[in-house]
Order: structure tokens, then sequence, then C-alpha cells
């Protein structure tokens, strides 16, 4: 995973069950700078597609099928080799760090961080918030930062689980608009999955719906 | 009369060591008219600081606690950075209770028989490792350094850290900073001990300083394990108290308060620790390195404990083995014969110690279990946040026993408590309140609001509510909770010798006592007796409420 050029995620024929009974299935193609948009009710499965496709499925799912970047298949590797950022419905910041060391855990070892973690503060509107304790953030301030740490660490591809639902409506415009032209600029394949149309409307891009 | 919970459950703990510590703290200093001290003078000390080979006793009394401790906690982090989700963690997880429930005494009897030049370790790799045809000479058990020592206190001190690390764990959602760290290219070892560990440990420093606490004081443990000459600070002082020669009380005080405050510099030694850790980690957490170190952690961090819990197990089947040994040549791994003769000989003189054990356990522990349900039940009723107070709860755990218990003896005397059966039951209630305490509590506090208000809604009144739904909902983690206090108490060997003035005689009293002699056999026995104790407290536990729900079940179809 060193070659930094922009690779397609590939979702091959994926099945996944639950005791037997089939949860999803799912088969697409996702080119850089896209967005794949999975919509689907609550217990349709959309999160544990992103489990398996990061490595985290719990044991008691099934699943068959290939998920692909680039020319790698990263079914063979463990989740922390996968080059997948993963974006939750909560910040998830770490409470024992201040604002800066939580992009700075992102950061690559050896990297030049202490101009890359002001200059990626300026980028959202936080700068001089690198000695903040998370806590004293808001809800919006929080969640750039954490979608600044998982740019920072150069995943290859994202995964997004419902990371709007938890904003207000007016934050959640501006997150929605910040997010994807990040996402578009870094040029990286993203996955988002959501049961808010207004969502898949922003992310302008393929939608499948389950369920 | 709930509202008074709280208040007693203080007053109960804090009273007593309290005046304990006073009480030794007077007559360190010359002062304890009872005895014919009436006036202030630093003779005790001067006594005590004449006493051959006393630098050594400290020494050691110091180096044991911090020394176990820290391998301890090392050992359970990275055990719970190393093993998430692995078979290992899984059976630790079901062993841990158990291992805890084990009394210290049988542990480090267990422990010696492994060691022994005659022990089993030797035996297994003898002749064909060493060459040796008869035990070896050499001083492994009692050694002058108490490296045997430290070593049996790692294997009780790690259960225990184990288990307040497993009930701390789930409010951290490690789960949710594990899939994060991973996802940001972290290896899972590195990722628990960057993002989990951090916040863990400020939940488990209390235990933490508690086992400091005890390991830098213990005395049964020291009685079987520890140095001879001299032995740890704390079984000098209690010879010096046992002794017939009066100025022999005065200087056993001063040194009592010498070990309190061997017990704070360790304490302090200990913070100044944390410190210098966290200044040199706080760079190495936000560094960006994601993978250095997984392979040499994960392999210790699995293979400790492995090792540490196999002991423990070994050392059990150790007791059991010698309990029924017959003639038994040296390199042979079995006895050549096997017998119950020593089962049968002790066993006309097991039943009255087992009786006291099981009449001061089960009182002691229901009256915790009274008081920490009336304590949580007005917790609950009066919408109060836990205390910030909660930390007495930690006190009589967080003082030496031995620096405050001659002190209460003495307390209790000069208001006409005289020892017997009685206080040995308020002292070890003493100890046993805070761990019903810390065991119950969790549970009754996540029990969903929701079933006592629809109990409510019905029309059931309050106290109704408590004991027709809060109990029966609670009845799992209460016999937990009871079989964990009964535990303690049968564990206790201070406060039951102390406090009974050795006329008290429980199974761990008379276990402790038979170290003196070297009857393998009978030790065996007695032991095991003690071990078995508390095991058959926690299966009951385990099986009452399944057996009581398949009743429920039955009778529903």
């Amino acid at each position: 995973m060193t070659a930094l050029s922009p690779a397609t995620l590939r979702l091959e024929q994926i099945k996944i069950a639950l005791a037997g009974r089939e949860l999803l299935a799912v088969d697409a193609t996702i080119a850089p700078g896209e967005v794949l948009t999975v919509m689907g009710p609550s217990g349709s499965g959309k999160s544990t597609l992103l489990a398996y496709i990061a490595g985290f499925l719990e044991r008691e799912f099934s699943a068959s099928g290939g998920v692909w970047l680039g020319e790698h298949n990263l079914l063979n590797l463990p989740a922390e080799q996968r080059g997948i950022g993963l974006l939750f419905q909560d910040p998830l910041l770490f409470p024992h760090l201040s604002v800066g060391g939580n992009l700075r855990f992102g950061l690559p070892r050896h990297s030049n961080d202490k101009h890359q973690v002001t200059h990626a503060l300026e980028q959202i509107g936080l700068a001089g918030f690198a000695e903040r304790d998370p806590a004293t953030l808001s809800g919006g301030q929080k969640a750039r930062v954490a979608l600044m740490r998982l740019l920072l660490s150069k995943p290859r591809a994202v995964l997004l689980d419902e990371p709007f639902s938890k904003l207000d409506t007016a934050l959640r415009q501006e997150m929605r608009s910040l997010v994807f032209s990040q996402l578009r600029e870094a040029g990286l394949p993203a996955l988002l999955v959501t049961h808010d149309h207004a969502d898949a409307d922003a992310a302008g891009g393929p939608i499948i719906e389950l369920g | 009369m709930l509202r008074l919970a709280p208040a007693l459950i203080i007053a109960l703990l804090v009273l007593p060591v309290g005046a304990g510590l006073l009480m030794v703290l007077l007559p360190a200093f010359g002062y304890l008219p009872a005895l014919g001290g009436h006036t202030a003078s630093l003779a005790p000390w001067q006594m005590l600081f004449a006493q051959p080979g006393l630098e050594r006793s400290v020494a050691i009394s110091f180096a044991s606690g911090l020394v176990s401790t820290a391998l301890a906690l090392m050992m359970v982090v990275l055990f719970l950075a190393a093993s998430r989700g692995t078979w290992l963690d899984r059976s630790i997880r079901r062993l841990v209770s158990p291992l805890l429930a084990i009394p210290h005494a049988a542990i480090a009897f267990g422990f010696a028989f492994l060691i022994a030049p005659s022990g089993l370790v030797a035996r297994l790799i003898s002749p064909s490792l060493t060459g040796w045809e008869r035990p070896p000479d050499a001083l492994i058990v009692n050694d002058p350094l108490g490296l045997s020592l430290m070593a049996g206190l790692v294997l009780k001190e790690v259960p225990f850290l184990l288990l307040m690390s497993l009930a701390a764990l789930p409010q951290l959602a490690p789960e949710k900073r594990l899939m994060l760290a991973r996802s940001l290219g972290y290896s899972p070892t590195i990722a628990w001990l960057k993002t989990v560990l951090p916040s863990l440990y400020p939940l488990i420093r209390l235990p933490v300083y508690a086992v400091i606490a005890y390991a830098t004081s213990v005395v049964d443990m020291a009685l079987i394990l520890g140095p001879t000459l001299p032995p740890t600070l704390s079984v000098s002082i209690l010879g010096w108290f046992n002794d017939p020669d009066i100025s022999h009380r005065f200087m056993a005080s001063a040194a009592a308060v010498l070990q309190l405050g061997i017990t704070l510099a360790a304490l302090l030694c200990w913070w100044l620790l944390e410190q210098l850790i966290r200044t040199l980690t706080r760079g190495w957490l936000t560094d960006g390195s994601r993978q250095r170190g997984e392979t040499a952690l994960r392999l210790f961090g699995r293979s400790a404990l492995l090792i540490s819990s196999s002991m423990a197990l070994a050392a059990l089947i150790g007791l059991g083995l010698f309990s029924v040994a017959g003639f038994w040549r040296f390199p042979e791994v079995l006895p050549q014969m096997l017998t119950l003769d020593h089962w049968q000989r002790s066993g006309s003189m097991l039943a009255s110690p087992l009786l006291t054990t099981a009449l001061v356990g089960l009182i002691s522990t229901t009256l915790a279990t009274a008081l920490v349900l009336a304590t949580l039940e007005n917790e609950h009723r009066q919408h109060l946040q836990p205390k910030r107070s909660l930390w007495l709860l930690y006190l009589p755990l967080l003082v030496p026993q031995i620096a405050f218990l001659f002190g209460l003896i003495v307390a209790a005397e000069s208001v006409g408590i005289r020892p017997q059966l009685g206080l040995v039951i308020a002292g070890h209630l003493l100890f046993v309140l805070p761990y019903v305490y810390l065991s119950l509590a969790e549970a009754y506090r996540q029990l969903d609001p929701r079933w006592l208000q629809v109990a409510r809604s019905l029309g059931v009144s309050r106290s109704a509510a408590f004991w027709r739904v809060r109990l029966p909902l609670l009845l799992a983690p209460l016999l937990t909770a009871f079989a964990v206090g009964l535990a303690i108490s049968i564990g206790q060997y201070l406060p039951t010798q102390l406090l009974g003035a050795g006329r008290v005689t429980t199974v761990t009293t008379e276990a402790v006592a038979l170290a003196a002699g070297s009857n393998r056999r009978l030790i065996g026995v007695w032991a095991l007796v003690q071990a078995g104790l508390p095991l058959i407290g926690f299966m009951l536990a385990l099986t009452l409420p399944r057996l009581l729900g398949a009743q429920h079940r039955e009778h529903a179809s």
C-alpha cells in the first residue's frame, strides 16, 4: 500500500448473511473521487457491509465476495493495512489527546507534523486550536477535526457510516459540502451508507437501495 | 433509616481505621497508660532502630510492593492489549473470578510446593535436564531477596487487577476506539496501548494503589514465601507485638508507624513513576508509529498471563497431590503411593475451624451486603450521583492492616470490648464491605430504571418494588457480590489472628500456622480446604440463578 496513485475500489459480488438469512448483496465499482451511496432502513445491513470492507466483520456473520483496491485484494490484509479510512456518526476524538494530538495521531510516522497540523487546522477554520481539549469543541468543530484526522492519515479509500446524522440541520449542509469536496479533491473512492436522501443528493454519485 | 446508610458505611470504615492508627501512634511515642507508658518518649524508636537487619526488612517490604505491582500491572495491561478476541482472552475471562477467590495463603503454599528444591518443577525437569538425583541444596522459597514472595504476590495481584480493568473497560467503548485507530493504520496491540490505556489507567488507579499498600505490608504470604533472617517488616512487627516483654509492644507500635510510612513512600514513589511515564510517553502517543513493537508486545502479553494463570492452577494441583501423597521419592513426578490418611487424620480437626470460618464469613458478608444495598437504594431514591467520598471505601485497603489492627484492639479494650468472635466479625466487615460495594455498585446503577417505573405505575410501593422487582432482577450480581465477600472473609489472616487474640481459629489461621512446621502433606490438606471454600461459594453463585431460572421456565410451560 505504498503507491499513492488513485485506485478504484471494487466490490465484487459481495453477499453477507446472518444465521443463514441473506442480509444484502452488492456488486459495484467506485472510481477515484466518486461517492457511491448505499441507502436502506436500519437493520438492512448497511453498517455490516462497511465492517466487511474495512475488516471488522463480527464472527457471527458469514460473507462472500471480493474487495479490491486497485490491484490489491483487501480481504487478505488485516484491517490496519487495508488503507481504508472510516468516518462515523460520532467524531470519536480521543479524550486523552489534545486537538493537535488527535491530528498527529492520524499522521504517518516521520512526516513533518508541526507544519501539517497547523495547516490542517487552518483548512477547517480552527487555526490556533491545537492545544485545546476536544471536549471543549462544538459538535461541528469535532466533526471537522475527525475528517481532517482521517485525511491526514492518507487513506486510499473512505467509508462513511451516516456521518451527518447527529449534526443539526444547519451544520449538516455545511459538513456535507466540506466532506464531499475534500474527498473529491483528494481523489478518493468513497462509500457512504445513510438513510437520508439529502445525503445521497449531496454526494452526487450513484445510489444503491437496500432492503 | 435508609438515609443513614451512607453515613453508617463511612463511619464503619473510617472510625476503626482512625482509632486504630491513633492507638498505634500514641504508644509509638511511649504513651499507653494501660501498659505503664505515661510520658512521651523516643525510646521505642531508639529500640526499633537498634534492631539488627531493620534496613533489610524495610528495603524488602518496599521493593516487593513496588516490583510485584509493576510486574502484575504490566502483565495485565499487555494481556488486554494483545489478546482481545482470542481463545486465550475468553478462557482467562472465565478463570479470573475463581482465581481471585483463592486465598493468598493457599496460593503461597501451592506456589512454594511448585518451586521448592523438591517441588513439582524440580521433579519435572530432574534428572533429565538437571542431573539432580536428590533435591538441590538451594534456598528458593524464603530466599533472602524476597523474589519468591514477589512472584507469589504477582500470581494473586494479576487476577485482581484484571478483574478491575475488565469492570472499567465497557464505559470506555474500547471497540470503537480500536476500530478507528486500526482504520488509521495502527496494529491492534499498539492501537490498544495508545487509545484505550490512557483512559483506562485513571479508572484503575485506586485498585493499583490498594495492591501496592497490600503488597508492602502483607503478612500471611510473607510468612510462607518471604525471607526469614530478617523477615519482612510486617512479619517482624507481628513477632514484636506478640512478645511477652512489654517494652516490645511500644517498639512494635513504632514499627507499625514505620510500616505506614513505608507504604506511603511506596505510593509516593509509584505516583512519581506515573508522572515520569506520562511525560516519557506523551510524544510516543502521537508520533504516528503504528506497528513498531507489535510482535514482541503481543508475544509477551499473551504468554506472561498464560504462564501466571497456569502457575496458579498448577499450585492448586500441587496442593492436591501433596495432600494425598504417601511415599514420594525425589525425582519422581508422581507419588509412588496415594493415600487418604492425611485427610482422615485432619478430618476431626477441620470441623471446628470450618464452622468458625463459615460463621464469620456468612455473618460479615450478610451485614456488608445489607449495608451496601441500603446505600445503593438510598442513592437511587435520592437521585444522588455516586459521591466523591467513594474513595473512603478504599481506606481499609490503602492503610496497611498491620499498621492499625493492633491499635484497634487497644481502642476496643479501652471501651471494654475484649478480643473475641464478635470483634473478628466486625474486623472482617471492614475488609468485606469495600469489595461487596465494588462488585455490586455497577450492576445496581446499570439496571434499567424503567423496570422500577413500570412496577410503580402498576401500583407497587417503593419498598415492594425493591423486594419484588429489583432484587430478583439483580439476583446474579447479588450472589456474585456475596461470593466475593465470602472469599475475602475466608482469606483474612491478620484480622482473625489479632482480633480473636489467637483464640478464634479459622481454616486460614490454621493453615498459616502450619507454615512454621514442614509437614507438606498436612499443609496440602488445609490449604486445599482453604482454597476450596470460596470456590464453592462462587459455584453456588453461578448455578443458583440458572436453577431458579429453569424453575421459572418449567412453571411457564
